[in-house]
């Protein structure tokens, strides 16, 4: 017996691996929220960190559905809206500033938010979580434009097209931040940006959180472990929609207003995007896939306007060729480090990187050419001095040759990896 | 005392298919009872009637004397009977360990506990290490589920099944695809689990079924022929006529 015990105590991880795989991250992931503001970043960026903080925990609440539990969920963005709504009107009675609400700190609205996430979650998840799968992911679909309709439709609740603003200066200060200059707002971000990521991945290490887990896998097998997959399913939607909700309550104190817009499949299918990209099947994984593309939403769209597209291609080649995501890269790449394996894949690993460069500069030349063009200003694309009209000869010879040879590379560095 | 298990009347039709018609059965507590019978004979529908997968169209099920049919399938897990699958029915995306957990924790009254990091939870740690250990799956505790080599995957079902502490266990053909040698494991395996319960098994290895169940049922064409011991089925002329044909001899 004392045998066992010890083989199966050798199975679990043991103290120090517990604290270098979860304590550890966590601490690094504080330390770099503490970090940040000592390079003194503009307020541009801080405003761009708090948004990354936003979008982090969305895609985090909505991985417990999609990675997690395996619910393909095209209507996220509802629970966050409805969240980030109540936390708006929250606001506005606290500027009111009589009786109870007088005394509500702004500093918690997220803690609102994330109450009302979470009311919406048990109400919508009620009917709609007791089917998985494609019935599901359609009524997902069917409440977030009942939803969205409804917000442009009851103008008190929801203000129209304009939305509803307040001001996240009102109520009694909570830890000396007026919450008025944007760096103020980031520590207030930074903060639930920590407790979103601590919470959802406590999530994960529960019993519950397991359970959602197995019914992903294999819901039949879970009713007969002594489990309704339907409960389960519906308990993590309650706190999937709860995160969503935190994440609205932080938006509504960052931006100060929300529109019906925020309860749309716009958001909705921008966070699948995000969070599918980062990799649904690591913890990780949205946390990346919330910055890669908070901030290439951000940043791109100075450049060029097809950057939408450029996000969508991007989505379509991770979906074929990268299941796991900019995460499963990052693990890869360091799996691959750390066994020493660099000096047998060194040569593909470039070949690769040097095809979808050439595939890149493809995509780009057609892409940049192409919307000019339809434009119809008689605009040109001119990347490095170069003059890249319809009638240009190297228009063509750079919107073909490269990438017929960038696949070529990409084909030849995986069967090279395969073997 | 009433029967762990019994079987009144019990008939199942798909459309105008009768599958199921006019089953009766009594399994008495600690029996190993053994259904046996050609392809296509409603063996496993039977055991999907009994476990709550499908509702009988009529007749009942009584578990230790509770009426179990028309129960969902979790509720009648709860009341203490467990089953089995013909096809491994296995949590891929999750190691050994995590599957024989997931068996475990409901019967320690963790339900749908979301306040508890699982990791912390003792009695579960050690019910599972005494699970994997009894099935010999313990080294293999942090292999992900998929990778397990087949038999392995099969024994992995079983451990799941047993995991509960189920009173009550319906195997569903637990040796099919396997060796001699891992037939021999896995029967020592289910001879050791279903110890001071009661085991209801479907199997088509005959050598299996007449080592290890105290009796056998006969079902052909939805109906049971004959009930009685392994030495009354082989006496049994209808049996041999059915189905058991040289079979019975060679395994006698």
């Amino acid at each position: 017996m004392t045998d066992m015990t010890a083989t199966y105590a050798a199975l679990e991880p043991t103290r120090a691996e517990k604290f270098r795989q979860r304590t550890v991250p966590l601490i690094l992931f504080a330390v770099v929220l503490l970090v940040i503001p000592l390079f003194n970043p503009s307020r541009s960026m801080v405003t761009l960190l708090n948004h990354m903080g936003i979008t982090i925990v969305f895609a985090l609440s909505y991985n417990m559905l999609l990675g997690r539990a395996g619910l393909l969920s095209f209507g996220h963005a509802v629970y966050m809206g409805l969240g980030g709504y109540f936390a708006v009107h929250v606001m506005n009675w606290v500027a009111e500033g009589s009786g109870f609400w007088g005394a509500v700190p702004i500093f918690s609205m997220p803690a609102f938010g994330f109450g009302a996430g979470a009311l919406a979650g048990a109400i919508i998840g009620w009917p709609s979580c007791r089917r998985s799968g494609t019935p599901f992911a359609m009524i997902s679909l069917g409440v977030a434009e009942l939803v969205a309709a409804a917000g442009f439709m009851f103008d008190s609740l929801f203000g129209g097209e304009m939305g509803i603003s307040a001001d996240r200066m009102g109520g009694p200060e909570f830890a000396g931040l007026s919450l008025g200059p944007v760096d103020e707002v980031y520590w207030f971000i930074a903060f639930w940006t920590f407790i979103g990521v601590l919470g959802t991945y406590a999530f994960t290490r529960t019993p519950l959180g397991k359970l959602s887990e197995a019914t992903r896998d294999n819901p039949e097998r879970v009713e007969f472990v002594g489990y309704n997959p339907q409960r389960v399913r519906y308990l993590v939607f309650i706190f999937a929609g709860a995160f969503a909700g935190m994440a609205g309550g932080m938006s509504a104190v960052q931006d100060e207003i929300f529109t019906p817009e925020s309860l749309s499949l716009i958001p909705s299918g921008a966070i699948l995007i995000a969070t599918y990209v980062g990799g649904i099947r690591y913890f990780t994984g949205p946390i990346m896939g919330a910055i890669v593309m908070t901030y290439m939403g951000s940043n791109l769209s100075d450049y060029t306007v097809g950057w939408l597209l450029y996000l969508g291609l991007m989505f379509v080649g991770v979906v074929m060729f990268l299941p796991n995501g900019i995460a499963g890269i990052v693990y890869g790449t360091a799996d691959t480090l750390r066994a020493g394996r660099l000096g047998e894949v060194w040569q593909s690993w470039l070949l690769r990187l040097a095809g979808l460069a050439l595939i890149a500069t493809s995509v780009i030349t057609i892409v940049e050419v192409a919307f000019r063009w339809s434009e119809g200003y008689g605009e040109v694309f001119e990347p490095f001095g170069l003059h890249l009209g319809t009638d240009n000869p190297l228009t063509w010879a750079l919107g073909v040759l490269p990438l017929v040879l960038g696949v070529v590379m990409v084909m030849k560095a995986a069967k090279g990896e395969s073997k | 005392m009433t029967a762990s298990l019994e079987l009144t009347d019990l008939h199942k039709s798909f459309g105008p298919a009768k599958i199921i018609q006019g089953v009766n059965l009594s399994v008495a507590r600690g029996e190993r009872h053994a259904i046996i019978g050609p392809n296509g004979a409603g063996k496993s529908t039977l055991f999907n009637l009994i476990s709550g997968r499908f509702m009988p169209s009529s007749g009942e099920v009584r578990l230790n004397g509770a009426l179990i049919s028309g129960k969902k399938p979790f509720e009648i897990n709860r009341m203490g009977l467990s089953r089995s699958f013909q096809v491994s029915n296995i949590f891929t995306n999750m190691t050994v360990r995590e599957n024989v957990r997931c068996g475990v924790l409901h019967s320690m009254g963790y339900g749908y506990s979301f306040w508890r990091n699982i990791g912390n939870l003792r009695e579960v740690s050690e019910k599972t290490a005494h699970i994997l250990n009894e099935v010999g799956l313990l080294e293999k505790g942090n292999t992900p589920a998929a990778l397990l080599p087949y038999a392995d995957q099969r024994t992995l079902e079983i451990a799941i099944t047993i995991a509960g502490g189920a009173e009550v266990i319906l195997l569903d053909e637990p040796t099919a695809g396997m060796s001699h040698s891992e037939t021999d494991r896995a029967v020592a395996l289910i001879e050791k689990a279903s110890k001071g319960k009661t085991l209801l098994i479907v199997e088509h290895d005959m050598g299996v079924v007449f080592n290890l169940a105290d009796r056998i049922s006969v079902l052909v064409y939805g109906e049971i022929i004959a009930t009685g011991t392994p030495e009354q089925i082989r006496g049994d002329a209808r049996v041999r006529e059915a189905y058991l044909g040289e079979e019975a001899e060679d395994a006698a």
